[in-house]
């Protein structure tokens, strides 16, 4: 899992390429993420990573920047 | 006696949080100390009626054996029925507590704050479900949670493991100081809402609305009025409350999460549920929302990803709705807030491809107005005045 992947699945979701120039961009704030982009997220880091991170996992502070969901992923894998 | 009801209810936890205080200021652990007043605080709140007590305390032991049982069984196995079935047992006297008084049966079954603890065990038992909480719960620790009494009647709710980690947690002398004194400043904030702000408005206002205005203003003015009046007064109300639960919590070192964050000032309707009573609509969001999303997306039975997630919505809504009560205005208010939106969410993704709509202090603005005046009219159903 190379964190370019991360990226790449994020701005596909997020459909906004501002997340490569900025990975600490803050997701939720700059509405780029809400709760069915965090559904739709969840089930592709599934998809592309076979992760899975259980909904009541996710917590909206920790999770809330590129950096810091591949920060996130990377320990899980 | 009502928590946080009149004066008398400050005076008497005032008195039985002073060891508590003590305690925090030497950095000295009080959970012992809190259990023990939780109970006291609890005997005053439930005290005065017979048959809400014993539902409280049967209710209670219901919810601890559910949630303990499942936990046992998760250890080993995880099928979808029991999971299911025990979200159902969880939620089962909740539903008989709203259906009961339709069927004439009114004092059979029903006390303080049976929805709150509802929350919190369905909240426990979906975690269980996805394998989050895999240490054993002390069964006392998990009383005081359902139970903790600064929050017990109207939340705000709390998630176990955020509060397991402040029980846990002994705050250095420094660090309790903190917490005090903006437990104590939440506290005068409630004072200044709920005893001054919503009591003003209910009394000079609220109550001689919309008809009683002596012919100062038309039938219609006395209508908007009306509107305006009853959303300051609930909020000023509600937010008063909160502000009161959670200073008590912080000077019981529990760090309760907040439920109003300026939610007038919301720049559009995603926004304000991110900020009027968050934690119910955060607990709707994650455990109803998210998980039938989420679910419908698995079982791919509706290809259109943005259908599944507007009944979603609108799932979610409708059960926030009769939440408040099995009554038509409830249902109502509940579905016009997900028809906002559903129609935002629609605006906001065309937006996104068209970007007609400018992010500048000026479309802001006009989104805040926007916003309010949208929210008061939701405010003005729900009221149930006019239907």
């Amino acid at each position: 899992m190379e964190k370019q992947q991360i990226l790449d699945m994020l701005v596909d979701i997020c459909e906004d390429d501002i997340i490569l120039e900025n990975p600490d961009i803050d997701l939720f704030e700059e509405g780029l993420l809400d709760s069915f982009g965090t559904i739709n997220l969840l089930v592709e880091i599934d998809n592309r990573f076979d992760i899975s991170v259980p909904i009541t996992d996710f917590d909206r502070e920790e999770w809330n920047t590129p950096n810091r969901i591949a920060g996130k992923l990377a320990e899980r894998q | 006696m009502t928590p946080y009801g009149n004066i008398l209810f400050f005076i008497i936890i005032g008195f039985l949080l002073l060891p508590t205080i003590l305690a925090g200021l030497r950095g000295k652990p009080a959970k012992g100390y809190n259990i023990f007043i939780s109970i006291i605080v609890l005997a005053l709140i439930f005290g005065n009626s017979l048959t809400g007590s014993i539902s409280l305390i049967l209710f209670t032991v219901f919810q601890l054996f559910l949630i303990i049982g499942y936990q046992t069984y998760r250890f080993q196995k995880n099928n979808s029925y029991v999971f299911i079935s025990a979200v159902l047992l969880s939620i089962l006297p909740l539903v008989l507590v709203k259906v009961l008084p339709l069927l004439g049966l009114h004092h059979v079954f029903g006390f303080l704050g049976v929805s709150y603890i509802t929350f919190k065990s369905v909240q426990m038992i979906m975690e269980t479900r996805d394998g989050l909480l895999k240490e054993k719960i002390s069964l006392i620790e998990l009383a005081y949670f359902l139970l903790f009494f600064p929050t017990v009647s109207s939340g705000p709710i709390d998630r176990w493991r955020r509060f397991r980690k402040d029980l846990h947690t002994v705050p250095s002398s420094q660090e309790y100081q903190k917490l005090l004194l903006s437990g104590i400043n939440y506290i005068f904030v409630g004072f200044l809402y709920k005893f001054i702000l919503a009591y003003l408005i209910y009394n000079y206002a609220v109550v001689f609305l919309p008809d009683q205005t002596y012919n100062y203003l038309t039938p219609f003015q006395g209508q908007i009025a009306y509107m305006y009046a009853y959303s300051f007064y609930l909020f000023f109300d509600f937010a008063g409350y909160s502000a009161f639960a959670v200073g008590v919590s912080r000077i019981m070192g529990i760090q309760t999460p907040i439920n109003f964050n300026r939610p007038f000032a919301s720049r559009n309707i995603k926004d304000f549920w991110n900020r009027w009573h968050m934690s119910l609509s955060f607990w709707f969001r994650d455990y109803v929302y998210m998980r039938f999303v989420l679910w419908m997306t698995k079982k791919k039975w509706i290809q259109n990803k943005y259908t599944v997630s507007y009944i979603g919505f609108f799932l979610l809504f409708f059960l926030m709705g009769i939440w408040h009560g099995l009554e038509w205005h409830f249902v109502v208010y509940g579905l016009y807030h997900a028809l906002l939106i559903v129609s935002f969410d629609k605006f906001e993704r065309w937006n996104k491809k068209h970007k007609l709509w400018p992010k500048n202090k000026w479309t802001q603005a006009f989104g805040v107005f926007l916003t309010f005046n949208a929210v008061c009219f939701g405010f003005y159903i729900f009221s149930g005045i006019l239907f």
